[in-house]
């Protein structure tokens, strides 16, 4: 039950995690709030955004479109929505219901259902930054990233810090109310720091300066600087690595199957 | 429950024998805080019988369950899964080991199918689902979504998924809780249908008269402690034994012309009618005390002492010696 007690497991065949894998589809799909989240939030984000007329316009200081220096923010929200709700709510209902507690008595290790989870998550979350940077390009005249091997990097490690919040709630709700309401009630300041409702520069220094060590921010400045064509800077692919690492760390130490 | 069920064994209940023991238990320690958990609890349990764990809630049942499975971790005491160490080989106890715990349940939008499928990839050896969905009669409810089954059929999907890893030993906890009565006894035929295809059954259960039927040997746990172990036959035997009679008189008479005879230990009104516990030739005494009285006994029925005899005596006798 304990990470602890996991570590001296040994691994039954991996057929048993490709049908777990295959469970964790089903759930996808027959269950698709998170399908919901990872096609439908970024196409209607598309669309709302490309109605303002004003986005049109280039970005003041610098090469975008103010409409193409959003694809960035709408990026960060749609994981940011993947990994807050998409992610934990699954599994803290499972534990919550006694199918944790159900898998723990079987040779499965635990710990598959976790990785089968954050798997699916991960695919649902590359389908909405395909949709926003693909669908910003066909239909609403967005440049692709120019460079992209700066741009994917970024991207994925977005996706691996918010999904270490996500699963930290995981481990900390108890129920799934609870990681409904941590979840939202962090959405809201991730996005103002990301850019949401204000461009960043409208903020007071200190703000900005906070902001910087926020997870979406630091993908925003990350994703939007390999979108004009530069690699991203150091810090906020560093900032993003720090939160993966650290909080998905403390999240599978805290962890519990019941 | 009229008359004691048929005892596989009648005679020892305690000690060695020729039979493997499969899992053994030696000063089981599992707290939560004062009053909770497991203080001492030993016994072994015998390859190919259905033991039973009976007690009152709280007494510790589940707790010492968990502890076999390696859910959780002992306190103190010796645990021996197929002479394994639960903490030790928790991959190998599980291969082996096919449980079904209260307060689980499975994914709502997963398939009956899907789950016996699922759960038979992870074992190296699993059962045929198909043939197991036969034996359960559940082949019919194959695609139907877990969240739309009755209490009764997922529990029947629960002793399935128990046994999908074709183990040696099934742990099944609280099994008929919360279901009708057909439901019970259908259970209980899949219960014996487990035995014989040779698996050792450990069943925990707070209903004396499941325990009655079913078990070969039964502990009773009472606070965290080993209240007794045996036949069920040999604990209703043990708690004062005897046999009840009831009967309906057809006149009013002095219950005192039963108290004196020998026999009697006890009489009791319940109603209209008369209870006479007692021991020996117990019928024939009061029918011929009755005889000679001209009081005729009408519905009369006989009872041996029960399980929920012994159960009550054990467990109230418990609670007074620890009062302060």
């Amino acid at each position: 039950m304990t990470a602890h007690g996991l570590a001296t497991q040994t691994r039954p065949s991996s057929r048993g995690f490709r049908e777990l894998l295959k469970m964790e589809e089903r759930r996808a799909l027959r269950a698709p709030v998170g399908l919901l989240l990872g096609v439908l939030v970024p196409v209607i984000l598309l669309v709302i955004f490309s109605a303002i007329r004003g986005l049109k316009q280039p970005a003041p200081g610098s090469t975008l479109t103010m409409f193409a220096q959003y694809i960035p923010v709408l990026i960060g929200m749609s994981v940011c929505l993947i990994a807050l709700v998409s992610l934990p709510i699954p599994v803290v209902s499972d534990r919550q219901a006694g199918v944790l507690r159900r898998f723990a008595t079987t040779p499965a290790p635990p710990s598959w259902v976790l990785a089968a989870q954050v798997i699916v998550n991960f695919a649902l979350a590359l389908i909405a930054i395909v949709i926003l940077v693909a669908g910003g390009a066909l239909f609403f005249g967005v440049r692709m990233p120019s460079q992209l091997g700066g741009f994917v990097l970024a991207a994925l490690l977005c996706i691996a810090a918010m999904f270490g919040i996500g699963l930290l709630i995981t481990s900390l709700a108890r129920s799934p109310q609870v990681a409904g309401v941590v979840g939202t009630v962090l959405l809201y300041p991730l996005l103002f720091f990301a850019g949401m409702w204000t461009p960043k520069q409208n903020l007071a220094p200190t703000l900005q300066h906070i902001g910087n060590y926020t997870p979406l921010d630091a993908a925003v400045q990350a994703m939007d600087a390999a979108m004009q064509g530069h690699f991203p800077p150091a810090r906020p692919l560093l900032v993003m690595a720090a939160y993966a690492v650290v909080l998905g760390v403390v999240a599978i130490r805290l962890f519990r199957w019941e | 429950m009229t008359t004691t069920s048929t005892p596989r064994e009648s005679v020892a209940a305690v000690g060695p024998m020729d039979s493997a023991q499969v899992v053994t238990v030696d000063h089981l320690r599992k707290s939560y805080g004062p009053g909770a958990g497991v203080q001492d609890v030993s016994f072994r349990v015998r390859q190919g019988e259905i033991f039973g764990i009976i007690g009152p809630n709280g007494a510790g049942k589940t707790t010492t369950v968990e502890c076999i499975c390696g859910l959780r971790i002992p306190d103190s005491g010796v645990i021996q899964v197929l002479g394994l160490d639960p903490q030790v080989h928790r991959a190998a106890i599980r291969e082996r080991v096919g449980v079904q715990l209260q307060e689980s349940a499975l994914p709502l939008f997963i398939k009956v199918g899907e789950a016996l499928e699922l759960f038979a990839s992870f074992y190296p050896q699993p059962a045929d689902p198909a043939e197991l969905l036969e034996a359960l009669g559940l082949t019919d409810k194959r695609n139907t979504y877990y969240r739309r089954l009755s209490g009764g059929l997922k529990q029947r999907l629960s002793i399935a998924l128990a046994l999908i890893g074709n183990p040696q030993i099934a742990i099944l906890d609280e099994l008929t809780t919360g279901l009708d009565p057909q439901a019970r006894r259908d259970t209980w035929e899949l219960i014996e249908h487990v035995r014989d295809r040779g698996v050792t059954v450990i069943l925990v259960t707070h209903y004396m008269d499941e325990a009655e039927r079913l078990c070969d040997r039964v502990l009773l746990i009472d606070h965290g402690a080993v209240a007794a172990l045996g036949t069920p036959a040999g604990l209703a035997q043990s708690a004062g034994g005897g046999t009840h009679l009831r009967f309906v008189p057809s006149v009013p008479f002095d219950t005192r012309m039963l108290t004196v005879l020998p026999e009697v230990t006890d009489v009791a009104r319940e109603g209209q009618r008369i209870r006479v516990t007692g021991t020996g030739d117990l019928v024939g005494a009061v029918v011929r005390a009755l005889e000679a009285a001209g009081v005729q006994a009408r519905d009369m029925q006989v009872e041996s002492a029960t399980l929920d005899d012994a159960y009550v005596r054990l467990t109230h006798h418990l609670e007074e010696a620890q009062r302060p």
